[in-house]
């Protein structure tokens, strides 16, 4: 049994490995290295390909539904791309801990809400051209303020959504375990 | 009608962000997110080429708003980041978001000039 041969090897580890999606996976879309998620395709093809499309209209829709909400007026500053960024980022590290680190989480959830929703809420592209635009407008500190603060934002609420789900995780999940035997 | 079009972007976009992803990861064996930074690039340039073109607001909604906002991920990019720096591969997490960047803003100023050389 070398999956289970040291239990307390590493924290999330080997529970997660139970739950068939190991906490190593670094690409939430989809990480080859964890066996069912490299076999999905073929064993699922149109439910998982579906899932994500579905998924990527419903992301996209509301995304574009915030950035009408708040348009970017003309010299202004793209805030509305910046808070889709930034809400993703803090939804994807507790829903990754969701799926990695919860027994029997759905196999369509992280396609449907991963891959699909939170990848078509989110945008690279636009804040690239963004930037871009800033500095085409000749407002350079702008332009970094904008690049620097977006990535620096994202990063920290990937943080706090995986902290505060594992947290929440641990509390609800770990009693019911001990009160069950274990 | 809008909305239908940027719909059908982001039902093309994001199964085309996780085909391109797996093929990307499939040719290497390492942690690094070659997948993600293929998709981010990519789009990056087409959305730099068709703002600059400029299309219509029906095209746009389609190809820009849709596609390739649905083709890039920020949330796949900040998670894979954070995942680099968490299992202590601090160099490839800080090279992936400078690369990222450097790379997204790079292509969307190739796009912009290619639309510049199109349209003459």
């Amino acid at each position: 049994m070398p999956d289970h041969a040291d239990p307390a090897a590493e924290p999330g580890g080997p529970a997660a490995h139970r739950a068939g999606v190991p906490a190593r996976a670094i690409d939430p879309d989809v990480d080859l290295r964890v066996p069912p998620q490299a076999a999905e395709l073929r064993r699922a093809p149109w439910s998982t390909l579906g899932a994500i499309a579905l998924g990527g209209a419903l992301g996209a829709l509301a995304r574009a539904g915030v950035t009408a909400g708040v348009p970017r007026p003309p010299g202004g500053f793209p805030w509305a791309v910046l808070g889709v960024n930034t809400t993703g980022c803090l939804l994807i590290g507790a829903l990754m801990v969701l799926v990695a680190e919860t027994p029997r989480a759905p196999r369509l959830a992280r396609p449907f809400l991963g891959t699909g929703v939170l990848g078509g809420f989110t945008t690279f592209s636009a804040y690239a051209v963004d930037i871009r635009a800033l500095l085409d407008e000749g407002r350079p500190a702008a332009a970094f303020g904008y690049a620097a603060g977006t990535l620096a934002a994202a990063l920290l609420a990937v943080a706090a959504g995986v902290r505060a789900t594992r947290r929440l995780v641990r509390r609800l999940v770990r009693p019911a375990e001990r009160g069950s035997g274990r | 009608m809008t909305i239908l079009l940027i719909a059908l972007g982001g039902a093309l976009g994001a199964p085309l962000r996780y085909l391109a992803d797996r093929a990307v990861q499939a040719r290497h064996g390492g942690v690094f997110p070659w997948g993600t930074l293929t998709v981010n690039v990519a789009g990056s340039a087409l959305l730099g080429f068709l703002a600059a073109l400029p299309v219509g607001g029906v095209a746009m909604a389609f190809a820009g708003t849709g596609l390739c906002g649905a083709l890039t991920t920020y949330s796949t990019f900040g998670y894979e980041t954070l995942r680099l720096a968490e299992d202590g591969a601090r160099l490839p997490a800080v090279l992936n978001a400078a690369g990222s960047v450097a790379g997204g803003l790079a292509a969307a100023c190739c796009g912009a000039w290619a639309a510049a050389a199109v349209s003459g």
